[in-house]
């Protein structure tokens, strides 16, 4: 059982980008009036952001960075850099090789992608904080990010309007007097084809395989190199599990889910992160929302929502906040922790 | 519980059903416009409502309004495979 008590650690900074250029859920063409109505009410997407085509999650993430470690002043203390997502530049080398030059960081510094998407930000910094607890680094920059639209075909309706492009920067740093945070994750596997790009990688690699465009449901137009995705089976998914694990984190943390100030979930979609809220008793107020205006961001999800939704309080309150992430994989994880004085910024990539 | 109100939970959560339009032997795939969506929220309303999560196979095994309410019963009851 993967839950853990998390010591010393301090989130100072979080800043997101999201691309300028907005697609809105009632211009997608293959959507009748109805069918973007019924689109808008489950999911709760009114509008997403997407990425030109030359820009990538990298670039998005390097933004946001390189604008956090002007205004903090601390590239010369960045000791680990963590890049989390699964759209990056290249096949290799990692894409936080080529940030960590980009940022004008120290070649001291160690740097490594993270393969995870939903579940991804929670992880990147229970690893942050794995790194910096000892207390042998001083700061680390996770990079939170995803151009899921590069995978969706614009003919698949399950897919294409759901999911939008951000990137994001979160700056932590050693706090010997920081209070516990508290930790629960888990992998469930058996769920891989859930949410799958087949073709592309060394299990299909490309010239291997018919790439031709098949119409697996009505109004579904696919092929194996694009993202499929089982609303269902991750609606069940999420169902089954992400409550469980935030009541370990809570019990961990022998809080009570009323205790906390908010419930930041990944924004999969409004049926689902309703659904969970109402499995843990907490009224709309305390789970903040973003996906309307963004879509589902993938990795970027929960540093985004803290941006646009919560960027007052975490800059002048001292805050208890539990963030969940949960998707592809089937993975996920929450984490407790506390926040106080933390700088946000949500940007436009032109 | 009761399939009246079962009824009433479904009519009640769409805006385009009225109180009447749904009887125990409503094929629900034959709602206008029916796509993966209704599906989905049929599923979080009888989670919500009943705290039973039925699987995609589950859902694709009933046709009427009857037969979902009958497999929620049996689950409520500590059937079926997933509850």
């Amino acid at each position: 059982m993967a839950e853990l008590i998390l010591k010393h650690t301090a989130i100072k900074a979080i800043y997101s980008v999201v691309p300028k250029t907005v697609y809105k859920t009632h211009d997608y063409p293959y959507f009748s009036e109805d069918e973007a109505k019924m689109f808008a009410k489950t999911t709760g997407i009114i509008e997403r952001r997407v990425a030109a085509t030359n820009v990538t999650a990298s670039d998005m993430c390097f933004k946001a960075a390189q604008t956090l470690l002007e205004d903090l002043n601390c590239h010369h203390e960045i000791d680990l850099l963590v890049f989390v997502t699964q759209s990056p530049d290249y096949f290799l080398p990692a894409s936080a090789a080529i940030l960590q030059d980009k940022l004008g960081l120290p070649k001291t510094c160690m740097a490594f992608d993270v393969n995870l998407g939903c579940s991804g930000y929670v992880h990147g910094l229970l690893l942050a904080n794995r790194y910096l607890q000892q207390g042998g680094l001083r700061k680390v920059l996770l990079l939170a990010g995803d151009k899921s639209t590069i995978s969706t075909h614009e003919q698949d309706k399950t897919a294409f309007p759901l999911f939008g492009d951000a990137g994001s920067a979160t700056l932590l740093e050693y706090d010997a007097k920081g209070e516990d945070w508290f930790f629960d994750a888990g992998t469930d596997g058996s769920g891989a084809d859930a949410i799958i790009i087949e073709a592309g990688h060394s299990r299909m690699p490309y010239q291997s395989f018919d790439d031709q465009d098949i119409e697996v449901a009505p109004g579904v137009v696919r092929s194996k190199k694009h993202l499929a995705i089982d609303g269902m089976a991750v609606f069940n998914f999420a169902l089954k599990n992400v409550p469980k694990s935030i009541n370990n984190a809570l019990d961990l943390a022998k809080l009570s889910a009323d205790q906390l100030d908010y419930l930041v979930l990944h924004q999969a979609n409004q049926l689902i992160t309703d659904s969970i809220r109402k499995k843990m008793n907490l009224p709309k107020e305390k789970c903040p929302s973003s996906i309307g205006n963004f879509g589902n961001t993938s990795s970027a999800s929960i540093p985004l929502t803290l941006c646009s939704e919560l960027s007052e309080a975490l800059k002048n309150e001292r805050l208890c906040l539990l963030l969940c992430g949960f998707g592809v994989g089937f993975s996920w994880a929450s984490l407790l922790l506390s926040t106080h004085n933390v700088a946000t910024k949500l940007l436009e990539y032109d | 519980m009761e399939i009246d109100d079962f009824i009433t939970a479904i009519e009640e959560e769409f805006d385009d059903l009225n109180p009447g339009d749904v009887s125990p032997n409503s094929v629900f795939r034959d709602m206008e416009g029916w796509s993966s969506m209704h599906a989905l929220i049929f599923v979080a309303l009888i989670d919500s409502k009943y705290d039973v999560l039925l699987t995609g196979d589950e859902l694709k095994s009933c046709v009427t309004i009857n037969d979902l309410f009958d497999i929620t019963l049996l689950k409520i009851n500590g059937g079926g495979a997933n509850t």
